[in-house]
């Protein structure tokens, strides 16, 4: 059996705005017996470096990876961002010489080396894979049967397939699968896998909105009365900015959106101020009415 | 019968003209070599990437196939200062549905280093590379939050190793470019 200790990073944006993600995650993580080890210090994954400076954002991937190599543990993130690029980073690096020589280079500066010895999972990789399916059904007290949810993967724990591989990345099902032992019914709707647009905010910030709302649209016409994100960014686009997009197009949503570990947790039996629920944007309370 | 409306012409001043003496015939075998758009010639204009591409259905201007078109007859001006560029998600959806595995967002990827090793970069992109160069993170956390995470019982984010992060900016060469970069859109 996989022993379920992980080396937690947390990335900059779950502490910066997020801590309901955390503290939800922590909460669920716990119950279901996975022990997470905090990082003594890391710096940013590098994923908002690749636009710039390719290298650099490898470089400072690879530093990350080499302190969780000193710890000899695998990595576990919450963020999309964050896994996309640490597993990226750490695959080409084990595969390619040329890549992996010109990292090390840099590397050697500040006295590290990376070696290739842990992996990188993403917290719903980590539930579905080394936690299973049948572990988490157990701790189920309280099934959601009433509830009717959409869910929203992302991009980034799916794509490039040739780098993840852990899925079909035109019908991701682990997040639906993980929704579905809840008891919740995962309702299927129109687009799943588009991109919810963050990444380009601050570039652009009309089109994000644009995507946003056509999602939350098309989630609202298969009448879901919640919707379920694995990732910051995703969240932010659906929950904080949901406000915004209601007045930019004139039209009403009022869908709360729950971090998937929220949505566990809730089945488990775990107190909603335990999960940080009152932190959503969107009012989260019609849900703990259907759930309760 | 329903109205057939004409689309209205494209003005000449509008329309990309290729002149063949704004063409660099060694762009692509510049770009080649960079890691990840490799494959840059392998594509065959089918516009696979363009048509599943998100941010195509909401701008008029961002069309990934025309970027690798426009690498592949080296018309690395026009590339290199148009902000368009700058408006790829990273979705990464072009790079699964190419049918010759071209790895568009990775060759847009390689534009972006190229206008960025020009001395332009977006403002947002340089705020974040100071912001990791100041905390080691993208974004400053502030003494509240850090605070509230003790509140909330959350263990305390540890300080980054800033003198470690500094140097890597140094020896990439990267702390070179962001001192010279003037903002793009």
């Amino acid at each position: 059996m996989t022993e379920l200790k992980y080396l937690l990073f947390l990335g900059c944006v779950i502490p910066y705005r997020l801590p309901s993600f955390e503290i939800s995650t922590r909460r669920v993580l716990d119950k279901l017996g996975v022990e997470l080890v905090e990082m003594p210090e890391f710096n940013c994954c590098g994923f908002p470096l690749d636009p710039v400076n390719h290298d650099m954002m490898l470089t400072l991937a690879a530093r990350n990876l080499c302190l969780a190599e000193q710890q000899n543990l695998n990595i576990i993130t919450l963020c999309n961002g964050c896994f996309g690029i640490l597993n990226h980073v750490n695959k080409e690096l084990k595969e390619d010489k040329k890549i992996k020589e010109k990292v090390n280079g840099y590397l050697k500066e500040i006295g590290m080396e990376f070696k290739g010895t842990i992996t990188v999972k993403h917290l719903i990789h980590v539930l579905a894979e080394d936690v299973g399916f049948e572990k988490i059904k157990e701790t189920v007290q309280k099934p959601l049967n009433q509830l009717r949810v959409a869910q929203h993967s992302g991009c980034h724990v799916v794509r490039p397939a040739k780098y993840i591989g852990f899925e079909d990345p035109e019908n991701p099902t682990t997040l639906k699968k993980l929704i579905q032992v809840t008891g919740a019914k995962c309702l299927d709707y129109m687009d799943e896998p588009e991109c919810c647009g963050a990444p380009i905010v601050g570039v652009n910030d009309k089109i994000p909105l644009q995507l946003a709302r056509e999602k939350l649209d098309h989630i609202k016409a298969v009448g879901a009365q919640a919707m379920i994100t694995c990732c910051p960014y995703c969240h932010i686009m659906y929950d904080l900015n949901q406000p915004r997009i209601e007045r930019a197009f004139n039209e009403k949503f009022g869908i709360p959106v729950l971090h998937y570990p929220q949505l566990l947790g809730l089945a488990m039996g775990i107190a909603p101020e335990e999960l940080a629920l009152k932190d959503l944007r969107v009012d989260a309370t019609k849900i703990l009415n259907i759930c309760s | 019968m329903a109205k057939i409306e004409k689309t209205p012409e494209t003005k000449a001043s509008e329309k990309m003209v290729v002149k063949s003496n704004e063409m660099d015939p060694r762009f692509k075998y510049e770009i080649s070599e960079i890691p990840g758009a490799e494959k840059v010639m392998l594509c065959f204009q089918c516009g696979t990437c363009t048509a599943d591409c998100p941010i195509s259905r909401f701008d008029e201007f961002y069309r990934p196939r025309k970027l690798i078109r426009m690498t592949q007859l080296g018309l690395k001006d026009k590339l290199l200062s148009n902000d368009v560029i700058w408006l790829c998600s990273t979705c990464f959806t072009c790079i699964d549905h190419c049918p010759q595995d071209v790895g568009i967002a990775s060759i847009v990827r390689a534009l972006r280093n190229l206008t960025v090793e020009r001395g332009r970069m977006p403002g947002i992109y340089k705020e974040q590379a100071s912001n990791i160069l100041k905390t080691g993170y993208a974004y400053v956390i502030s003494d509240l939050r850090l605070k509230k995470r003790q509140e909330k019982g959350l263990p305390s984010l540890p300080k980054a190793n800033l003198e470690g992060v500094a140097k890597l900016f140094d020896v990439t060469g990267f702390s070179k470019t962001l001192e010279k970069g003037e903002d793009a859109k």
